[in-house]
């Protein structure tokens, strides 16, 4: 065994073991995208798979498509999935109820019959092939990227040109679908002013703030109500679901007590001892 | 590792892009099975184009990447719009395009 085909044998372990990790990945993400209940899962599916199809793609010696292959799609195309589906809401799971009969079924038949066909075609159409390398045309013109450069800026130029028109379309397109035309004007602050004192005379609800929680209480803490002037509490200051949850902190008799006789003049504040038993 | 593995993988992929959209209700689970599919297919023109030994099939996959951007920013407004209309996004909800 001569020094070049063991180094040979090395690397084709390492391409190996590089291809059925990524494979194995990139088919247990497709996988998860079509198992998955929740859309957001599927879409972490989708961007497992798609990394690992970057690491294929630089093992292939594109490291240029590799990068595109992160950037683009793991990066933008499923970020925007992402985001979409937190506006249309991630609970929005799929109703199990077929509306073609046995659909399912015939989908998974028709999908294995499909698969094997291509792969049919494939094992037996490449049979034979002298085993392949881009060494020599990625160091044409120094490197993978250059040699992709010199294709796109001579051969498909103008395809190149129309993409651009094609991006800017799409944007203009994504612009247009998701416009919503105001129907009436928006209101000015002057406008809600006046509309919040009309409701003020009307219903005699208040124009202002409500007092936010804890407003001439003993804490200021989320769950303790605020003490209008006159002692009662504002049972608006403590947040809606602290309410529900009957999470709000009673008035401390004691206390009212307490402030009561200190309004009166009587000095009831107990002195407090410091841990070396200065006064203060 | 030769180009019938890769592209093996890719008609893996590519049939479980399909059977996704076959199977599932959601529309952007669907959108995304459609991308798995433009994945797929990249993935056969890059092992082609180490086969081939020059980077055409590359740049043919960078092109598919740009129209797949494309795409998806339409139809996720697309996706977006009916959304609003008909507040689901499941695919089984536009049937009334056929009356």
């Amino acid at each position: 065994m001569t020094a070049s085909s063991v180094l040979a044998a090395t690397s084709n372990s390492g391409a190996e073991i590089v291809f059925w990790v990524c494979a194995t990945l990139a088919v247990i993400g497709a996988v998860g995208m079509i198992l998955s209940k929740k859309p957001v899962h599927s879409a972490l599916f989708v961007a497992l798979t798609m990394i690992n199809l970057a690491i294929l793609y630089v093992a292939l010696s594109a490291p240029f498509l590799g990068m595109v292959q992160i950037i683009v799609y793991t990066g933008a195309v499923m970020m925007l999935f992402v985001f979409v589906m937190m506006i249309v809401g991630v609970d929005a799971s799929d109703s199990l109820i077929e509306t073609i009969k046995g659909q399912r079924w015939a989908a998974i038949v028709l999908v294995l019959g499909f698969a094997a066909m291509l792969i049919g075609a494939i094992v037996n159409g490449l049979q034979g092939v002298p085993d392949p390398s881009l060494v020599a045309a990625n160091a044409e013109y120094g490197g993978n990227l250059q040699g992709i450069a010199k294709i796109i800026f001579t051969d498909y130029v103008i395809a190149f040109e129309v993409t651009s028109a094609l991006l800017i379309v799409a944007a203009l397109g994504a612009m247009l679908l998701t416009h919503r035309e105001r129907h009436t004007p928006k209101a000015t602050q002057e406008e809600r002013s006046k509309a919040r004192f009309l409701r003020y005379a009307a219903t005699s609800e208040l124009p202002g703030n409500l007092p936010p929680a804890g407003t001439y209480a003993r804490h200021n803490a989320i769950d303790t109500p605020a003490l209008a002037p006159d002692g009662s509490t504002v049972p608006a200051s403590v947040p809606g679901p602290l309410r529900e949850r009957g999470n709000v902190r009673p008035v401390d008799v004691a206390a009212e007590v307490e402030v009561e006789e200190i309004s009166e003049g009587k000095t009831v504040v107990a002195p407090i001892n410091d841990e070396d038993g200065e006064q203060r | 590792m030769s180009t019938t593995h890769y592209l093996v993988l890719s008609a893996i992929l590519f049939s479980l892009g399909v059977l996704g959209v076959l199977v599932r209700r959601n529309a952007i689970i669907v959108f995304m099975c459609v991308e798995m599919m433009l994945n797929a297919s990249n993935l056969a023109f890059v092992a082609f184009a180490q086969q081939n030994g020059n980077l055409n099939g590359q740049t043919i996959a960078f092109f598919v990447m740009v129209v797949a951007a494309a795409e998806v920013v339409v139809g996720l407004a697309i996706i977006m719009t009916i959304y609003r209309t008909r507040r689901s996004a499941s695919v089984d909800e536009p049937n009334l395009l056929k009356y």
